[in-house]
């Protein structure tokens, strides 16, 4: 299993994926959006973990462009609006229910990749 | 209560929603790296446990980075909180480049995500009006609004403040994108409603890519 972090936080992003890698996953992170269709092009991944605002390009509109580089790959959107009910109403269109609010729970976010993994 | 006054009402609350809802994205943001580092911490001390050698540099290091976000995140309160405080007093004397600074920095993360820089260029010496203060940074903010729209990504936007006879202006600099088309619409109801509100006056130039805005010394009570 592959997982593709992407925040512009770096000093987030970085932590985030040296401790999924602690725990045996193999996660690589970026912290610019157009780096992240540079890195898929390269190397197949089997989710992608989401920041959903982030410069430039939001994490929905990456989400759209990604499905055309990787159609199989799945998705967890990380949210830093204030609640869970903020992200409903704001990102109806995200189109995965998939979702963990900042700041994140290591053990959440596992449980929730290997609960899509096993969907 | 009057139209006017829902329509500056309704203005502020928006404004204040934003503004707080930016800020309070910004501070999870701030406590998700502190989150992070902080578990790192976590896990070093336990691979420890488990006889795995320590590397004091790089505890020294994520412990410098959990520090540097607290001071981040105290630094966001205190904005939070001057902003807040903004309301205490109807009408007050304000320092304009403080302002304006103040603006961007409320400004700075949804100019951030936007792709655009501001830049407050500080005057040769302070320009002082006597003004609603609040609803000053509500009208600032809503320039500010436009401007970033009408610049596009990727650009600055320059922030001044000018004395003139009669009070002072503020300058929105560096609008590439304006044209009679992005400003055929602005400003709008919202807009026009707290220049009557500030006695102030609104001025487009298309070929110069600024705008411009008129106040005067007092508004008076």
């Amino acid at each position: 299993m592959r997982v593709l972090l992407v925040d512009d936080e770096e000093e987030l992003v970085s932590a985030l994926a040296e401790r999924l890698r602690i725990r045996g996953i193999d996660a690589d992170w970026v912290s610019i959006c157009y780096d992240a269709i540079g890195r898929v092009e390269s190397k197949k991944y089997d989710i992608a973990v989401l920041d959903v605002k982030m410069p430039k390009m939001s994490g929905i509109e990456l989400k759209r462009r990604l499905e055309e580089k990787c159609p199989g790959m799945k998705y967890i959107f990380v949210t830093g609006h204030g609640s869970e009910e903020d992200f409903l109403a704001g990102s109806a269109e995200a189109g995965t229910a998939y979702y963990l609010v900042k700041p994140v729970n290591i053990e959440d976010l596992i449980e929730k990749i290997n609960e899509i993994l096993n969907d | 209560m009057s139209c006017r006054c829902d329509m500056i009402g309704e203005t502020g609350l928006q404004f204040y929603g934003k503004i707080t809802a930016s800020m309070s994205h910004e501070i999870k943001n701030a406590l998700a790296i502190i989150n992070e580092n902080a578990g790192l911490l976590e896990d070093f001390t336990l691979m420890a446990d488990r006889g795995m050698p320590i590397d004091v540099g790089r505890l020294k290091t994520l412990a410098g980075k959990v520090i540097k976000q607290v001071q981040r995140t105290d630094g966001i309160v205190k904005t939070m909180n001057r902003f807040a405080h903004s309301i205490d007093e109807s009408v007050k004397n304000v320092e304009l480049d403080e302002t304006l600074k103040f603006v961007a920095t409320l400004s700075g993360r949804l100019a951030f995500v936007r792709g655009v820089t501001l830049e407050v260029e500080p005057g040769a010496s302070p320009v002082t009006i006597a003004t609603r203060s609040f609803f000053l940074e509500n009208l600032v903010w809503l320039c500010l609004d436009f401007a970033m729209d009408a610049t596009g990504g990727g650009k600055t936007i320059g922030l001044g403040a000018e004395q003139t006879e009669n009070g002072a202006r503020l300058k929105f600099t560096q609008l590439q994108g304006l044209s009679e088309r992005t400003t055929s619409a602005f400003p709008g109801e919202r807009e026009t409603a707290l220049l009557d509100a500030l006695r102030a006056e609104l001025a487009i130039n298309v070929r110069a890519a600024e705008i411009v805005l008129i106040l005067p010394r007092d508004i008076g009570q």
